[in-house]
């Protein structure tokens, strides 16, 4: 048991010491945040002010609850991704520049070294995404809280899952990849696509229907939806109290991504539980099987 | 002395490539082991097959009476190595390093404070415990990669170039150092290296090229077969030294004559003492063995 803790603080002390990829984590969350100062932040006040019916205007403070909200979840539900993935990197970087060779070498089991990436990563991830979950809750507070305890439990339910998600997801594909090309390669695709397929630069639902369909396939969707869901859904009580009519709530749900449909079908956030934890359990089994099955040359 | 290591018709290809061919050899316990070849002759290959990291073809190998194929977890214990090019984490410290491998092979606790203690003692890195390891001299560096090996006690010790690129007062630390562990611990050495002066100091001397064994012996025994003697000639005249009948080299004060064997220098002096009168004998180097036995010559990491 020693021996995988002290594995474990060994990678979680290379990733947090290697400052390129620790800063490589924080590119995607860095773009969002970025791109919200300089536009986004206005298109979602615009779409949430369209939305409204006619000669009904929201307070300034729920506003910026509901605005914060798409912001903080679109930042949480990237960052538990790409933070897990670089930090996985670390897996492949002991690959490239051949320290594996060093550790295999001697008798320590394929399972234990394997076993020690995967809690590293999800440590490490857990750590940045818990630290910014705390940012963000700050900010919400400071510019329009509507959250309550329910909310923020389970919103932090939504970030370890996602994180235990993101770590299984970046294990597997991390498994085929062996050089620091291939690391920048893989990095700048996760870093750059991900936001957009998870719904975090643009809702989802202003996708084409065609890809809609595709990205409903994809668990992290569903990940992404509990996130908003949890970081939106007191703001959006707070509209009903005001008596903003339910359908137009309901309308804004469906825009922002609370609400996501599958075929049409509309998923319950049970479901989505259980989308997301399947998911879990299948990539962490194929990440057991395929470490199992590697062979030596 | 017992065989601690013993390779039978060792085979290993890559594709189409045979990396290693029928290579069968012996090391005994506690002597120093030199495995020489030019890049690519299938030293690694060897290497990288007894310590488990890669699968052979056929052939047997046994470490310490255990088979490769039955017992790998405990002959992977057996071995410490020194890669030729260090592969510590840079970022952390010395410490932080030694630790994570030991833990490796169960070492934790008391008993790797124990056992650090005695080797950075051993190789006098007690004041570089929280340097970062990328921030050490080369010589310093090598030093940690030593105590890496050695973290587990192992019965062999595998150098794998260990001193390319060190300077020489650093080498001879390091040799010290590895003589005292052969001598108090009764340490295998297994080297690689492109240092034919190390090699010379080895008990026994094997040659590989394309994947088979070219030569093999002490160095003593290759020199006498591989190459000839070299009588040095001082204070005489070329053009007696031209009546001698034998090849020659004009050096700056003397003259180097070669000759098959120390049997044919002796005859010569004795037939000829009125021109040997101040002179010395020496036997051919293990850079002649490598050059006559392979065609090539090895030379501070490279082929010429």
């Amino acid at each position: 048991m020693n021996t995988v803790l002290i594995l474990i603080k060994r990678n979680i002390k290379l990733f947090f010491k290697d400052k390129g990829m620790f800063f490589t984590s924080l590119i995607t969350p860095a773009i969002l945040l970025v791109l919200y100062i300089t536009f986004l932040g206005n298109v979602y006040r615009d779409s949430f002010e369209m939305n409204m019916p006619q000669g009904v205007k929201l307070s300034q403070e729920l506003m910026n609850g509901l605005v914060g909200g798409q912001l903080i979840s679109s930042l949480l539900a990237v960052s538990c991704i790409t933070v897990a993935f670089c930090s996985n990197f670390l897996m492949v970087q002991d690959r490239a520049n051949k320290t594996i060779k060093d550790l295999r070498i001697s008798p320590v089991k394929a399972s234990v070294l394997s076993l020690s990436y995967y809690v590293a990563t999800l440590a490490s991830t857990l750590i940045i995404c818990f630290a910014s979950t705390a940012l963000c809750l700050v900010y919400m507070a400071v510019i329009g809280w509507y959250m309550s305890l329910g909310d923020v439990l389970f919103l932090l339910l939504d970030v370890i899952l996602l994180v235990f998600f993101g770590t299984a997801l970046s294990s597997v594909i991390n498994f085929f990849l062996s050089s620091q090309g291939q690391i920048s390669a893989v990095g700048t695709i996760i870093s750059a696509g991900y936001g957009f397929i998870c719904g975090a630069y643009m809702p989802i639902s202003s996708f084409g229907s065609g890809l809609q369909k595709v990205i409903a396939f994809l668990p992290g969707t569903y990940g992404t939806s509990l996130v908003r869901t949890h970081a939106m859904q007191g703001a959006l009580a707070e509209m009903e109290r005001q008596g903003i009519p339910s359908a137009v709530v309901n309308s804004l749900k469906d825009a922002v991504d609370c609400n996501v449909y599958f075929f049409g079908d509309k998923v319950s956030v049970p479901t989505m539980y259980l989308i997301l934890g399947g998911s879990i359990v299948v990539l962490v089994a194929a990440y057991v099987i395929m470490n199992s099955m590697r062979k030596r040359i | 002395m017992k065989d601690i290591i013993k390779i039978q018709n060792l085979c290993k290809s890559f594709g189409d490539v045979k990396a290693v061919q029928d290579l069968s050899f012996r090391v005994k316990e506690g002597e120093l082991f030199a495995f020489l070849g030019v890049n690519g002759a299938g030293k690694s290959t060897t290497i990288n097959i007894m310590c488990g990291q890669l699968l052979k073809d056929s052939g047997s190998v046994e470490i310490d009476g255990k088979s490769l194929d039955d017992d790998l977890e405990k002959i992977k214990g057996t071995f410490g190595v020194v890669f030729q090019n260090s592969v510590l984490d840079s970022a952390l410290s010395v410490y932080d390093n030694l630790e994570c491998r030991a833990a490796l092979y169960g070492i934790t606790g008391r008993a790797f404070k124990e056992r650090l203690s005695e080797l950075a003692k051993l190789l006098e890195f007690e004041d570089l415990l929280k340097r970062t390891v990328g921030k050490l001299s080369g010589g310093q560096r090598r030093r940690i990669d030593i105590a890496r090996a050695l973290i587990n006690k192992p019965q062999i010790l595998i150098l794998d170039e260990p001193t390319t690129g060190l300077d020489p007062q650093t080498r001879k630390n390091l040799w010290d150092v590895i003589s005292q562990l052969r001598k108090n611990e009764n340490m295998t050495v297994f080297l690689t290296t492109h240092y034919m002066e190390e090699a010379a100091e080895a008990d026994y001397v094997v040659i590989i090229d394309s994947g088979k064994i070219s030569a093999e012996g002490t160095p003593l025994e290759l020199k006498n077969t591989y190459t000839g003697d070299f009588i040095t000639l001082y204070g005489a005249d070329e053009a007696i030294v031209k009546s001698l009948g034998v090849e020659y080299d004009i050096i700056r004060d003397a003259y180097r004559l070669f000759v098959p064997n120390t049997a044919k220098a002796t005859e010569l002096i004795v037939k000829y003492p009125e021109i040997f009168l101040d002179y010395e004998i020496t036997k051919g180097k293990m850079d002649d063995v490598f050059l006559s036995v392979t065609g090539k010559k090895l030379e501070g990491g490279g082929l010429k």
